[in-house]
Formats: structure tokens, C-alpha cells, sequence
């Protein structure tokens, strides 16, 4: 009896190294076309841990998951915000699409509150999408979250945390690390199911100005690096 | 620690382990400590025998309305209507004898036709279900006397006529019974078989719940606490559905010997009233709650009954759909550990100043519909704005700010107390992020950080 190589491949038990494990349904779309093509199911996964890791804040890393949340809360889905270094601004989240209805943000003062309010949730129901911020977070409390975002119904989880940490182990299926550049973002697949991917990907990332120059698009009266006064 | 209750110098009752020693009720104090040197013993307390009854009548009244106190230890409930609801006497005796043992108190139950032959039966400590009326005669026949009459002169009066039994007292003739005994006795023997009627006062649950539970000993753990505060959380469900209502909030007070009582307040976040809700709830909160001192009583207050259906199970058996219902609970379970002001939703507020233009909402709270379009924003808004050091008139973070967009001219609020007058930019820094910043207007105007566009 002749089997051939794709008969055999075409079954689920083969993985080729190549491919992205296909995850139908478990996975809400990034908005970005260039990221969903690299990420398995073509979305941020759903029920299982995305790290987000980075060195600074204010390069636009926000806007990674925005056109995701701004779906997910169209539609009636919750989100939640947990731990958030500084306030979400109601005005620019508004701006960004997002249905403020379905969004709560939950301030916990202490590291195993945090913890303790991110299992809450994973495990509660009736949230969508968990955004979290963590400094510092150990294995085993990573892989506690990791179990309680599976048994969850689907949520997508996306932990913040600082750069350094990509030298870490961590049980997250999916971790990015992203840093600023021309146009956007730099985001490198640290890790997805699938292989790996050696080159990072330039994301166009929404700005409020053509930072390419340092020209300012909107009011030539503050060019340079002193700002006049404007006559009143 | 064998405990006793006693009054004028009497045991009234007391604790198995007392009983284990010897103690019986009804002896002199100084043969129980004979028996038991190491007797705890209470003075008693009627008012708060009193208490204990009405919370078990209030707790009842889930079952049937007509419900009944039958001082001092007493509680009598019809039950006919409700059998079939609670299927059959004996599921709903269990249930009973359940939920009494939950609250902590120990009862002996009987079930009869009539209500004088049930309160006979338990007194007699029979713990039967007697289901119809021919089974009733034969039941009650074969109690002791005792139960129906009170007064030693004529219990010593029948013992000595060799009448034991209610059977024997019913064989005597009835002429002779009343003149010897007084018609009382023998109405009373109608009206347990249900020959004559016996009108009794029903009981009204209260419109609110206050409860306290001296604790055994004194506690210093928050498990404890919560141990006991279950007991009374049960009898609160049972007055809840009595009432068929809810609530939004409750108090736990702890007594200290010493410290004033200490108030935690319990909100949640839809009426509700099952007890393991509300101990999940009071889990949370005594977890980040420090006892100042050992805890040597406890009360539970709730007020403010709101109107709270039954939970209706929909065609197909299912229960109510979890999502909803799952949130409302997660944001109580979260707000009741992280402080109320911990969980909020976020709206928009229609005004210039940028710190006011958002203001948190309460879960639940709908959003006030948009304001208008204004210039670019960022997403992490800094409260309050960081001051910036300035170097040659230029703002420095981590290096100089270069100015890309702005100005941006807020001036507002001079009516209020609150005014600003700030020219806003937004700013890159050499990490490449950009800032919102903004110079207050004025001679010698410092430069602040207040946004981040993340």
C-alpha cells in the first residue's frame, strides 16, 4: 500500500515546521492587516495569554490592540482594563471608535490584588478582552493566569509588560515585542504556534502627528524646537 | 467547654457536652458545677431568646405565610398549601430541619394535621410525620400527658390515677376530666385531633433584618467571623424570600470588648439574596479588613428591601442567561475587595478643561451620549500633570522635547475656582514617544507633562 507525502501531511497529526497552527474562531482580528497575516488564525488569540512587551510607552503601543477593542465593544463585547500605569483618556478612547459603554477599568493598588482581580475576571465571564499591566509577574503566576484564560469563555488577554521580561520564560502563547519606528511600530514575533519569524514587521500606526522630520502638519506656528508665544 | 444556660439559680438548659457530665435542666446551679466544675454558664436572656425565635419565624415565613410563635421556643407553620411547591412534607421538613441546623440552632420538628398535635409530637421529642387523621389518634395516643397539660397538681393528679398517656386520658369520662381538670384540657385534645378549631395569630416578617450573634468565645481570625456571620446570613435569605425581596447593601457590625464597633458595609451590585453570595461577598471584604480587636459579637443589618422575584427557570430548564448575571457578580466580587472607587466605567463629560472632559461612571451607569470633536488626545491622560524641568526655554524629559504640533489654547473655568490658561503642544522625545505637554500661560509659565499618546 503507497501512501503519498500529502496524504500523510494533510493529516492533523503532522505539523510542519512552516505552518501556523490554524485556530478557527478562537481568534479576534488585529485590524492590521500585516500582523494578521503572521499571527495563527489571522487574530489576537482568544482564551489563551498575549504578552506585549516593550521599553517605553508613548510610542503608540496602545494602538496595537485598539481596532481590536474597538471591534470587540461595537459589537457589545466587554473590556476591561486592569492595573493601567496612568488613566485612560475617555476623549481619545472615544476617538479611537471605542464604545466607552462596554469598558470598565479596574484599579488595583498592589501586585497580588492585581493577580487576584485578573483571575476574577478571566474566570468570572461576561468580559471579552482583558488588558493588563504587570511590572513584575513570576512563572507560576503567569501560568495561573494562563489556566484561568483558558477555562474563561474566550477572552483575549494581553499583558503589558516591560521589555526585559522577553528573556523570560512565560506559558503566553503568543509574545510581541514592539519598538518605535519610521511610520509606526517594529513588532517582532517572539513567539506565536508556528515558526518562528526572523524578521520583524513594520505596523503603520496611527499618530496625531507626521512625526517623520519633526515637521508639524497642523499648526506651522510651533516649527522648532522653542515655542513662540502665540499673540493671544 | 460544657455550657449551661441558667436562670434564678437554675439550669434552664444546657449543651450535650454538659449533659455528657450529668447537667440536666431544671437542677440548682451548685449540683450542675458538682457535676461539671468546669461549667460555662450564661444568665438568660430573654430578649434575646425572644430575638432568636422571631428570626426563625421570619426565616419560616419562605415557606408558608401562616406561620405562627408559640413562646417561648416555639414555631408552628401551616403548611398544606406549599407542599406541593416544596414537594411533599417530607422533602419540605428536611429542608426545614436544614436550614434551622444552618442558622445554628437545634430543633426538634414534627409534623401533624393539626397544629396542637404537631407543637405535642415535637415537645414529646417525636420527630415524625404523621400524614393524615387516622394516623394522627394512634400518634398522639402515645405521648405522655405531659405535653397537654401544664400545672404539677394535675400531672401528679392523673399520675396518681395511673394515667401516663394521652390514650388513657382519652379513655376517662369526659364529665369527670372537666370537673377534675377544667374544659382547657379537653378542648385542647379536640382541637390536636382536629375536632374542634384552633385560631392562632400569624406572624409578619419584619420590613428589615437586624440580627446579632454572640460569638462562642471571642475571635480574632476573619474565618470565624465569617463562620458566624453565615448563620445569620441564612435566616437573612430566609426573611429575604419571605418578603420576596433583595438587597443592595448590608452592614456587618463587629462588637470589640473594648474598641468601638467596627462597620463594614457589603454593596452589591444587583439585589440580591442567596447566602453564598453574600458570604463570597463578605469573604473578599474581610480578607483586606485587620480586626483592631478580638471580635465578641457580631450583627448583620439590612434595610431597604427591594422587590425580588423568585428566579424563574426559562422553558427548557435553563438557567438565566450567564453573562449579564456573571458580570454584575464579578464587578461586586471586585468592588468589594478593591474598594468601591476601584472598578469604574469611563464617560465623557462635556468640558473644555482637559482633567474635566471624562469623569468615571458607576458600573452599570450608561455613558452620557459624546461632546464634540476636539484636537488630538492622548490615550493616557497623567493625574496630576508632572511638572517638566526647562533648560534655555526648552522642556527637557529625559532629554529636550521637540515641538511638533500646537498650540493648542485652553482657557476655562474661571467661574468655578478651577481656571486654566495653558497653551498645549505635543511633543516628541528623544525615546521617540510622544508627549502631551503643555506651558501655563503667564510670565514665567512652567512647562508640564500630561498626556501620553500610547
Amino acid at each position: 500500500m503507497k501512501t503519498s507525502l500529502a496524504d500523510i501531511l494533510s493529516q492533523r497529526s503532522v505539523w510542519r515546521g512552516g505552518a501556523l497552527a490554524p485556530e478557527p474562531g478562537r481568534t479576534v482580528p488585529t485590524g492590521f492587516a500585516a500582523l494578521d497575516r503572521e499571527l495563527p488564525g489571522a487574530g489576537w488569540p482568544r482564551g489563551a495569554l498575549t504578552e506585549i512587551l516593550g521599553r517605553r510607552e508613548g510610542v503608540g503601543e496602545l494602538q496595537l490592540v485598539l481596532p481590536a477593542l474597538a471591534a470587540l465593544s461595537a459589537s457589545g463585547r466587554r473590556v476591561v482594563w486592569l492595573a493601567p500605569p496612568h488613566l485612560p483618556y475617555a476623549p481619545a478612547l472615544a476617538a479611537a471608535g471605542i464604545d466607552l459603554e462596554h469598558l470598565s477599568v479596574v484599579h488595583a493598588p498592589g501586585r497580588r490584588d492585581a493577580l487576584w482581580a485578573a483571575e476574577q475576571v478571566l474566570r468570572g465571564g461576561g468580559c471579552h478582552a482583558l488588558l493588563a499591566w504587570f511590572h513584575d509577574i513570576r512563572y507560576a503566576e503567569l501560568r495561573r493566569l494562563a489556566v484561568a484564560a483558558e477555562t474563561g469563555r474566550g477572552v483575549f488577554v494581553a499583558l503589558f509588560r516591560p521589555a526585559q521580561a522577553a528573556h523570560e520564560a512565560s506559558p503566553a502563547c503568543l509574545r510581541i515585542a514592539f519598538e518605535p519606528a519610521q511610520e509606526g511600530l517594529a513588532v517582532h514575533i517572539l513567539k506565536r504556534r508556528g515558526a518562528l519569524l526572523a524578521k520583524p514587521l513594520g505596523i503603520k500606526i496611527e499618530r496625531p502627528v507626521h512625526a517623520v522630520g519633526g515637521t508639524s502638519f497642523s499648526t506651522p506656528c510651533a516649527r522648532g524646537p522653542v515655542a513662540r508665544p502665540c499673540p493671544a | 467547654m460544657p455550657r449551661a444556660v441558667a436562670d434564678g439559680g437554675r439550669v434552664i438548659a444546657c449543651d450535650l457536652q454538659a449533659e455528657t457530665f450529668g447537667v440536666r435542666p431544671g437542677m440548682g446551679l451548685a449540683a450542675a458545677w458538682a457535676f461539671a466544675p468546669q461549667l460555662c454558664v450564661w444568665p438568660y436572656n430573654q430578649a434575646a431568646e425572644r430575638a432568636a425565635l422571631e428570626g426563625i419565624a421570619a426565616w419560616m415565613c419562605q415557606f408558608t405565610p401562616r406561620v405562627s410563635l408559640q413562646p417561648p421556643q416555639g414555631v408552628l407553620a401551616e403548611t398544606e398549601g406549599s407542599l406541593r411547591l416544596f414537594r411533599g412534607a417530607a422533602a419540605l421538613l428536611e429542608r426545614i430541619r436544614d436550614g434551622i441546623d444552618q442558622m445554628g440552632f437545634s430543633a426538634i420538628s414534627a409534623a401533624a394535621p393539626t397544629a396542637r398535635a404537631a407543637w405535642w409530637l415535637a415537645g414529646a421529642g417525636r420527630e415524625v410525620l404523621v400524614p393524615d387523621r387516622a394516623a394522627l389518634e394512634a400518634a398522639l395516643a402515645a405521648l405522655p400527658v405531659a405535653v397537654a397539660c401544664d400545672g404539677p397538681d394535675a400531672l401528679g393528679l392523673l399520675r396518681d390515677i395511673g394515667v401516663t398517656t394521652i390514650g388513657e386520658l382519652r379513655g376517662l369520662p369526659r364529665e369527670g376530666v372537666a370537673r377534675r381538670f377544667g374544659q382547657a384540657l379537653l378542648d385542647g385534645l379536640e382541637q390536636a385531633l382536629g375536632n374542634a378549631p384552633e385560631p392562632r395569630d400569624f406572624f409578619m416578617p419584619p420590613a428589615r433584618f437586624d440580627a446579632q450573634l454572640e460569638l462562642p468565645g471571642e475571635v480574632t481570625h476573619a474565618a470565624g467571623v465569617l463562620f458566624a456571620a453565615r448563620r445569620l446570613l441564612v435566616q437573612l435569605e430566609g426573611l429575604l424570600a419571605a418578603r420576596q425581596a433583595g438587597v443592595r447593601r448590608f452592614l456587618l457590625v463587629l462588637l470589640h470588648r473594648e474598641a468601638r464597633p467596627s462597620a463594614l458595609e457589603i454593596g452589591l451590585a444587583s439585589p440580591g439574596r442567596e447566602t453564598e453570595r453574600f458570604v463570597q461577598l463578605l469573604r473578599e471584604r474581610l480578607a483586606v479588613h485587620a480586626l483592631v480587636e478580638p471580635v465578641e459579637a457580631i450583627r448583620i443589618e439590612a434595610r431597604d428591601f427591594v422587590p425580588l422575584h423568585g428566579r424563574t427557570v426559562d422553558l427548557f430548564g435553563g438557567a438565566q442567561s450567564g453573562g449579564e448575571e456573571g458580570w454584575a457578580r464579578l464587578i461586586e466580587r471586585l468592588r468589594a475587595r478593591l474598594g468601591g472607587a476601584a472598578v469604574h466605567g469611563l464617560g465623557l463629560h462635556p468640558e473644555h478643561r482637559p482633567e474635566r472632559a471624562w469623569r468615571p461612571l458607576a458600573p452599570g451607569e450608561r455613558p452620557p451620549p459624546g461632546g464634540g470633536s476636539t484636537g488630538a488626545r492622548p490615550l493616557w491622560l497623567l493625574e496630576p500633570p508632572r511638572r517638566l524641568k526647562e533648560k534655555k526655554g526648552v522642556p527637557h524629559d529625559g532629554g529636550p522635547l521637540e515641538l511638533l504640533a500646537g498650540p493648542e489654547r485652553i482657557e476655562s473655568g474661571w467661574w468655578d475656582g478651577g481656571e486654566i490658561a495653558r497653551d498645549y503642544f505635543i511633543a516628541r522625545a528623544p525615546s521617540a514617544a510622544l508627549l502631551w505637554v503643555y506651558r501655563e500661560r503667564g510670565t514665567a509659565g512652567a512647562w508640564y507633562l500630561h498626556g501620553v499618546f500610547a
